[in-house]
């Protein structure tokens, strides 16, 4: 028999449109193959049929989670799926988040096994990884041609019950689950041999890595708002107009220093979005909307707090590495620590 | 970058619309926003109504800053 496949993709996959749309897709259901969905069926090699496809734009389905889960699920039942295969979505966070709540939905509530991809920083990793298997792929669409065959063997092997492999040798990321098997040598012999290869400086491969809890402690609140210097922050793009110091649209590699001192707020006339990855329009006509200059310049002048810092910082959260953002985050914090600010909003799209 | 501003040593509000992007990274202290395409705004309003909707958050997130959280709070209302 042939195993039916359910595909889930985004709108720009779809080929409905970009971000001018993605929050305007609601969740439907195809027949057939969409757009990626040909090479993965090429991929299934006649042991599985892509019966249906199901879009959502990323936008919709970021700001209605629940409702856009629900309706999805319905959608998949109807097509009465062995297996859902979504994406994949490479570094795009918004689609990634999308990927993982999906297939988690679909394994939890309907219990078929998932698959889907995305690339190792995707905020969607991090949410999804215990729930599903994640392909590791490249961060950009050009690593189609990789992901999809290792999407589609891993499929196979889950609709066919073989066992899976580890993550690192079927393609996919640790999930963090453990399975039991023994071993010729004991555990004293394999952790002698691998601390006499640490002595050497030889490579050795951890049996049980340690987790990274990367989390900050949060700092005491602000005691004396009356007293108090906010400084505002965004991941959302807005700049001078023109973009003179060209942060880029995506994957951005720097940030901006900008002086709002003499700024009652922002303006068309001024500031925009050098974002690339979502709709500006609404940021562009009304920058307010994404660094909320206006309001925090009457609360300075109400006596809601002392001032509002004399720049703002910004840069662009759109396929930005992890490293570029936590360069950017230090360095913005020292100054303004050395500033004596005391508290900062960050505002992100 | 909110975990690096907070790392610094100064207390951080991210007014956000993916909450859950936003505890994943790891941030402290969390106000949900209106829209990814605006946080801050609501473009079927009037711009007055809009700068109210604006003007509740700001306050909320200075309310946020005011608040001695020990884990990752998000403050809903």
């Amino acid at each position: 028999m042939t195993f039916r496949v359910v595909h889930y993709i985004n709108q720009f996959f779809a080929g409905i449109g970009g971000e001018e749309k993605a929050g305007e897709v609601l969740p439907e259901l195809r027949q057939g193959v969409v757009g990626p969905g040909a090479a993965l069926a090429a991929e299934l090699k006649g042991q599985a049929e892509v019966v249906g496809t199901i879009i959502c734009g990323d936008g919709y389905f970021a700001e209605h989670m629940e409702e856009a889960t629900a309706k999805i699920l319905e959608l998949l039942n109807s097509c009465k799926p062995d297996i859902l295969i979504a994406g994949p979505a490479f570094n795009a966070g918004r689609y990634g988040t999308a990927c993982g709540a999906v297939c988690d939905a679909a394994a939890k509530q309907l219990g078929i096994p998932t698959v889907t991809g995305m690339y190792k920083e995707n905020p969607g990793v991090d949410m999804y990884r215990k729930n599903t298997f994640i392909v590791s792929t490249a961060d950009n669409a050009r690593g189609i041609k990789e992901a999809v065959p290792t999407m589609a063997k891993l499929a196979l092997k889950l609709l066919k019950k073989e066992t899976v492999g580890l993550g690192p040798e079927e393609g996919y990321l640790e999930r963090g689950v453990r399975r039991n098997y023994f071993l010729e040598e004991t555990g004293a012999q394999r952790a002698a041999a691998m601390l006499a290869k640490k002595l050497r400086g030889e490579p050795f491969v951890t049996e049980y890595p340690m987790p990274v809890f990367d989390r900050v402690e949060p700092n005491p609140a602000v005691k004396d708002l009356k007293n108090a210097t906010i400084a505002l922050v965004t991941s959302g793009g807005i700049c001078p107009k023109g973009n003179p110091d060209h942060i880029e649209a995506s994957s951005a590699t720097k940030y901006g220093e900008y002086d709002i001192s003499t700024f009652a707020a922002l303006s068309e006339a001024d500031s925009e979005t050098a974002h690339g990855g979502y709709d500006p329009t609404y940021a562009n006509k009304e920058p307010n909307r994404v660094l909320p200059v206006d309001v925090l310049r009457d609360m300075e002048k109400e006596g809601v707090f002392k001032k509002l810092y004399d720049k703002y910082y910004t840069t662009v959260g759109n396929g930005t590495p992890v490293a570029n953002a936590k360069r950017f985050g230090a360095e913005i914090g020292q100054k303004l620590k050395k500033d004596g600010v005391s508290a900062v909003i960050l505002t992100s799209t | 970058m909110v975990k690096e501003i907070e790392r610094a040593g100064l207390p951080v509000v991210h007014i956000c619309t993916i909450v859950p992007i936003s505890l994943t990274v790891g941030a402290n202290r969390i106000v949900p926003a209106v829209a990814i395409p605006h946080p801050l705004g609501d473009p079927s309003r009037t711009l007055e109504e809009e700068k109210v909707i604006r003007r509740k958050l700001v306050e909320k997130a200075l309310r946020a800053l005011q608040t001695e959280v020990s884990d990752q709070t998000v403050f809903a209302e």
